[in-house]
């Protein structure tokens, strides 16, 4: 063992560097992948950690696992967008007080030739459908999150039900399905806010199809009932809510920009 | 190929300015893997040794179970021990999903099976008549048995740096127990995964390269070690 002894008393050393860190008072936050990819929460939380002196713990995923990791009472509140889902959410007593925090909509993008077409088309309904008549390749996230779940309403209101060599499910997050879509130069519904953090450098697909009612996109948060989950950190949930809905957070939110447009946009009131 | 060489360009550029996240994140697996590494070769070490010495039956059954648990896709030890953990599982209590103590737990989970293997492994290769012989010269089981670590302490030596060499560069439990949270369970791999997700690849080159001369780093003070 003399020889073990050495190994043993560089690893205590090292383990004492980088033990535990400080108790500082943690907030977990499960939220959509496009408010992380667009790059608004890192200019929105330090803002709020700073103010009371907390961490948020942000774990980006789809909305549908994002209300799941609520559902399960791992998280604190959650961030997400999917208002028929968030809903749900709190009428089956998961949720407790949700409150509007900003807005953007989807838009459809696509190879700059645009190869079906979907430029002329009238409604998004029709502009999906003209993508599987030509048999164009669309990558959907398939990740059952707000962008995929909306997608798939589009695709019922086109009356389509999309399979085929051609619909591709990729299964990730917003980021990587632009990437994808990109390497593969096929048409994809992004929101606007991941779309334009991506335009210039990391994607050369224009929008296509965009301004339709239906493609509205409100974000919500909601705090993890307290009732339900005794455990949540729910007066520090209610903080981060009051400051992302307050006047400060709502400044930072309107004044994000990516390439020099706005990602978010907040409600008048 | 003005790609790669650029990315190269700024990675070698990011590691330079030190970026801040990017040690955050150095800091965060060397610690975790540190302490997973530890905590394997505490319990996988007794452990192979205890298999390797005795004679029992079945004894061919846990060898082979051990070799088993060797290949476990990293995936499969951060969902069971998602379910372990989630406040919906049997330790959720405790409240650990998305810590760095998840992060260790999964990867000590991952680690015990390689250092007990190349554990038994250092055993079988060991000099049979160790111990008769120095049962012949009076020693008791006690001292018999630290004159066979003693003898195989090198093979548990490769057995702890091949544990390390396993969680240092799994992606698996750390994404999947961590959370990816910055500056809080965000290790070099799930850094890796997440920027080429973002399609910042420059950024997740310079990583890889901190990665391979971290792990290259820590495998050089280990042989050093070894050597004396």
């Amino acid at each position: 063992m003399k020889s073990l002894r050495p190994l043993l008393l560089v690893l205590a050393g090292l383990l004492l560097f980088t033990g535990p860190a400080t108790a500082t008072e943690h907030l977990k936050m499960s939220t959509t992948t496009s408010t992380q990819d667009s790059g608004l929460l890192p200019v929105l939380l330090p803002a709020f950690e700073k103010k009371c002196n907390c961490k948020v713990d942000v774990i980006a995923v789809g909305t549908g696992q994002a209300l799941k990791l609520g559902e399960a009472g791992d998280v604190d509140v959650v961030f997400v967008h999917a208002r028929k889902l968030e809903d749900k959410f709190v009428a089956d007593g998961f949720g407790v007080n949700r409150r509007d925090v900003m807005y953007n909509d989807f838009v459809i993008i696509g190879p700059t030739n645009d190869p079906a077409g979907i430029a002329r088309a009238k409604t998004a309904a029709e502009a999906l459908k003209l993508i599987a008549a030509r048999q164009a390749t669309f990558i959907s996230r398939g990740d059952r999150s707000g962008t995929n779940i909306k997608e798939k309403e589009l695709w019922k209101a086109a009356g389509i039900e999309p399979k085929g060599s051609w619909y591709v499910e990729a299964g990730q997050g917003m980021g990587p399905v632009i990437t994808m879509a990109t390497e593969r130069q096929a048409y994809t519904l992004a929101d606007r806010g991941t779309y334009n953090a991506y335009k210039g450098q990391k994607t050369d697909l224009t929008i296509l199809f965009q301004g339709e009612k239906g493609l509205f996109n409100p974000y919500g948060i909601i705090a993890v009932n307290p009732k339900r989950f005794p455990y949540v950190k729910y007066d520090l949930a209610m903080k981060l809510i009051d400051f992302v809905t307050g006047p400060e957070g709502q400044k930072i939110i309107a004044g994000y920009k990516a390439h020099g447009e706005p990602v978010f946009f907040i409600y008048r009131k | 190929m003005d790609f790669i060489a650029e990315s190269w360009r700024t990675a070698l550029a990011l590691i330079i300015a030190l970026n801040r996240d990017v040690f955050t994140a150095v800091g965060t697996s060397l610690a975790v893997s540190l302490w997973s590494t530890l905590l394997a070769a505490l319990l996988g070490v007794p452990l192979g040794i205890g298999v390797g010495i005795a004679t029992f039956p079945g004894k061919r059954v846990v060898v082979t179970l051990l070799n088993t648990l060797m290949a476990l896709p990293t995936v499969v030890i951060g969902l069971l021990g998602y379910g372990m953990l989630s406040r919906q599982g049997p330790l959720g209590g405790f409240g650990l999903l998305f810590t760095p103590t998840a992060m260790v737990i999964g990867q000590t989970a991952l680690a015990i099976p390689i250092v007990a293997n190349y554990t038994v492994g250092a055993i079988a290769g060991a000099d049979a008549r160790i111990i008769a012989t120095a049962r012949t010269l009076g020693a008791g089981p006690v001292h018999c048995l630290g004159q066979l670590v003693k003898e195989v302490r090198f093979g548990i030596m490769a057995a702890i740096i091949a544990g390390f060499g396993r969680v240092i560069a799994e992606v698996g439990v750390a994404m999947m127990l961590g959370g990816n949270i910055r500056g809080y369970t965000r290790t070099m791999t799930t850094a890796i995964a997440l920027e080429t997700s973002k399609g910042e690849f420059a950024f997740g080159l310079a990583l890889g390269i901190i990665l391979m001369a971290a792990a290259l780093a820590v495998n050089l003070g280990l042989n050093a070690l070894q050597q004396r």
